[in-house]
């Protein structure tokens, strides 16, 4: 009997009815403003996906990513390119009702599969120099992926090129977001506690003393590219089905950074610390955009921000604000610790 | 029929830009035989470690593992057919629990695969269910059971070695390769190392080939040693022969008395 199967079909039921109520109570909520808030809402859950699925590759694996934001476009690309030419004109010859609807949503998720299967197809490829770079030299090869994929875009006319792509279906809602941060979460949290996880870290900690261990040790940093860029790209894909407009300019180096600052925010290797962190500094760019408003500012803080985050965490908290532990291991007691 | 020996090494050479680390190194080893590998620091002893485990390539020579030829195999292609070893510089998995180091030792007999993972399918719960218990015995071997959850960093200094001798047992090694066991322990802590490699062996019925810097130390447990001096092999043989032997003493008293 498959009961594990069965066991987790059913959770993803139980996890879905939630965020459907949960949904419609955001929606029905008779707070003013509700479209603006619930739209912070989405910007979180899109970001907990980046910081989660970066965390993977970054903290997990310890290989030094910053091409986060090139993964997220090519998801992004992907999925509305599938939606945007196929799926929205197929759907449009059918009749409006349930069917339809239905339809859709099984459209979408299958376009966000794609998106995220080409993204990881990307992190595969970027993934191979990792077999010889380390440090510096990864985060630049990564840094220098990213740039080229925007470029790419940028001159790519059919989808828009520089212009952007205006017009992508508007599929994206609050459940298939949370959807999404639920998935990313625990199949992370299940893959560190298996084998497949411990191998990351031992990859993380010690490469020679892995490779001795008979961990192979190209074998699963690709691996942590291809599972950490698979949910960039589901990222992208959900962020512009909820914008409903994609233009290469969002996913710039300043993107990637912004994920790799919610990694070291909250911890590297912590999942919960990165949950958090994205938390944190979303709310933190969201309130941003009141003070560039008041103080009459025309460039965009944010970069001075992180640079202060940076800064300030590097004085008070280098190992991040969770460490490479999780938040549950704060409450548990500590039992038999020497030091 | 013969049996086959676990290891044998037949000329093998490494040279570093003009230094000749080591050179013409023969060694076979036979199941479940203790040997020792001795000499002065700087002989090429590590030298040695890391080319049979695949962490340096030999300029010339072969080696074999198990009758198969590792010329061509990586590190951790070379574990899985059988030899596991430690570090004479410690390199345990710092921030990881003494349990997830031994889980991760056992890293090649995992069967399972990152959709099982992600699934927690039967197969996935019947394997880390074992493999957690099969850690936990390991463990309690080296009297570190109660520390499982600890971070393998909180160790003192003897407790990290004996922890990644149980990482290397962890892959269910035909050869254990042991660099320098007993480094930074004092003789009564020595002494208790010793008897436990030598039951190890008798447990698990494998081959051991222990580095000493010491030449004392392998002399109560090895039934066979070999010297290096500089990159060559100076003598091999019985250890009531090695400890006579005017070639091995005289590479001894050449060293500082510190040593
Ligand atoms: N990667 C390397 N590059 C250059 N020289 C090396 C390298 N590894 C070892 N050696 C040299 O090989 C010699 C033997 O070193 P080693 O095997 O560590 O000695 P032992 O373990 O017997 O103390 C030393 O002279 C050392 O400097
Ligand atoms: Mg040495």
């Amino acid at each position: 009997m498959r009961n594990w199967l069965v066991r987790d079909v059913l959770g993803i039921t139980v996890i879905s009815a939630i965020l459907i109520g949960l949904s419609y109570l955001l929606g029905w909520l008779p707070i003013p403003g509700m479209a603006y808030y619930n739209r912070v809402i989405v910007t979180i859950g899109i970001n907990i996906i980046l910081a989660v699925s970066l965390n993977i590759i970054n903290g997990h694996a310890g290989q030094f990513s910053m091409g986060h934001a090139g993964f997220m476009a090519v998801g992004a690309y992907t999925s509305a390119y599938l939606t945007y030419f196929h799926f929205q004109p197929f759907l449009a010859t059918m009749k409006e009702g349930p069917a339809q609807f239905a339809m859709q949503q099984v459209l979408f998720l299958a376009a966000l599969l794609a998106g995220g299967g080409i993204a990881a197809l990307a992190g595969w490829l970027v993934g191979l120099p990792s077999l010889r770079l380390r440090g510096d030299y990864l985060a630049i090869v990564t840094l220098g992926f990213g740039e080229i994929i925007r470029v790419l875009i940028l001159n790519i006319d059919k989808i828009g090129g520089a212009r952007g792509l205006a017009g992508v279906p508007a599929f994206a809602n609050f459940f298939w977001v949370y959807l999404f941060v639920c998935i990313v979460v625990i199949v992370s949290w299940r893959l560190i506690r298996s084998q497949v996880g411990r191998a990351f870290l031992a990859v993380r900690e010690d490469e020679i003393a892995a490779e001795a261990m008979g961990v192979n040790t190209t074998h699963y940093k690709v691996q942590a590219f291809v599972i950490g860029s698979f949910f960039a790209g589901i990222a992208g894909g959900l962020l512009g089905h909820y914008l409903v407009y994609l233009n290469p300019g969002m996913f710039q180096f300043t993107k990637s950074f912004e994920a790799i600052v919610m990694v070291v925010l909250g911890g590297m290797g912590s999942i919960s610390g990165a949950v958090l962190a994205a938390v944190i500094l979303s709310v933190a760019l969201e309130a941003l955009r009141f003070v560039k408003e008041a103080f009459g500012l025309t460039a965009d803080p944010r970069m001075v921000i992180y640079a202060i985050v940076l800064i300030l965490l590097m004085r008070l908290r280098p190992q991040g604000v969770l460490g490479n532990r999780e938040i549950g291991s704060f409450f548990r007691r500590r039992n038999g610790r020497s030091e | 029929m013969t049996i086959l020996n676990v290891l044998d090494a037949q000329g093998v050479t490494i040279r570093f830009g003009g230094l000749t680390a080591v050179s013409e190194f023969n060694l076979s080893i036979r199941p479940t035989e203790l040997v020792g590998l001795i000499g002065p620091n700087g002989a090429g002893k590590t030298t040695v470690f890391n080319m049979l485990t695949g962490v340096y390539k030999p300029t010339e020579g072969e080696i074999r593992v198990n009758g198969v030829d590792t010329k061509s195999l990586k590190a951790c292609d070379i574990t899985k057919l059988g030899a596991a070893r430690t570090f004479q510089n410690i390199r345990v998995f710092k921030t990881l629990s003494l349990l997830d180091n031994v889980r991760i030792g056992g890293h090649i007999h995992y069967k399972y695969s990152w959709a099982d993972s992600v699934l927690h399918s039967v197969k996935f719960r019947e394997h880390e269910e074992q493999a957690a218990q099969e850690a936990i015995e390991l463990l309690s071997i080296f009297d570190l059971a109660h520390r499982a959850h600890d971070e393998a960093r909180s160790l003192p200094y003897g407790d990290q070695r004996r922890l990644e001798i149980a990482r290397a047992l962890a892959a269910k090694p035909k050869l254990l390769l042991l660099d320098e066991p007993a480094a930074g322990l004092n003789t009564g802590e020595t002494a208790g190392l010793m008897a436990q490699i030598h039951e190890i062996r008798d447990r698990f019925g494998i081959a051991v080939l222990i580095i000493e810097h010491n030449m004392e130390l392998v002399m109560g447990i090895c039934e066979r040693i070999l010297v290096l001096n500089y990159g060559k092999t100076i003598a091999q043989g019985h250890p009531e022969a090695i400890q006579n032997d005017p070639v091995v003493i005289e590479a001894y008293l050449g060293e500082p008395a510190d040593a």
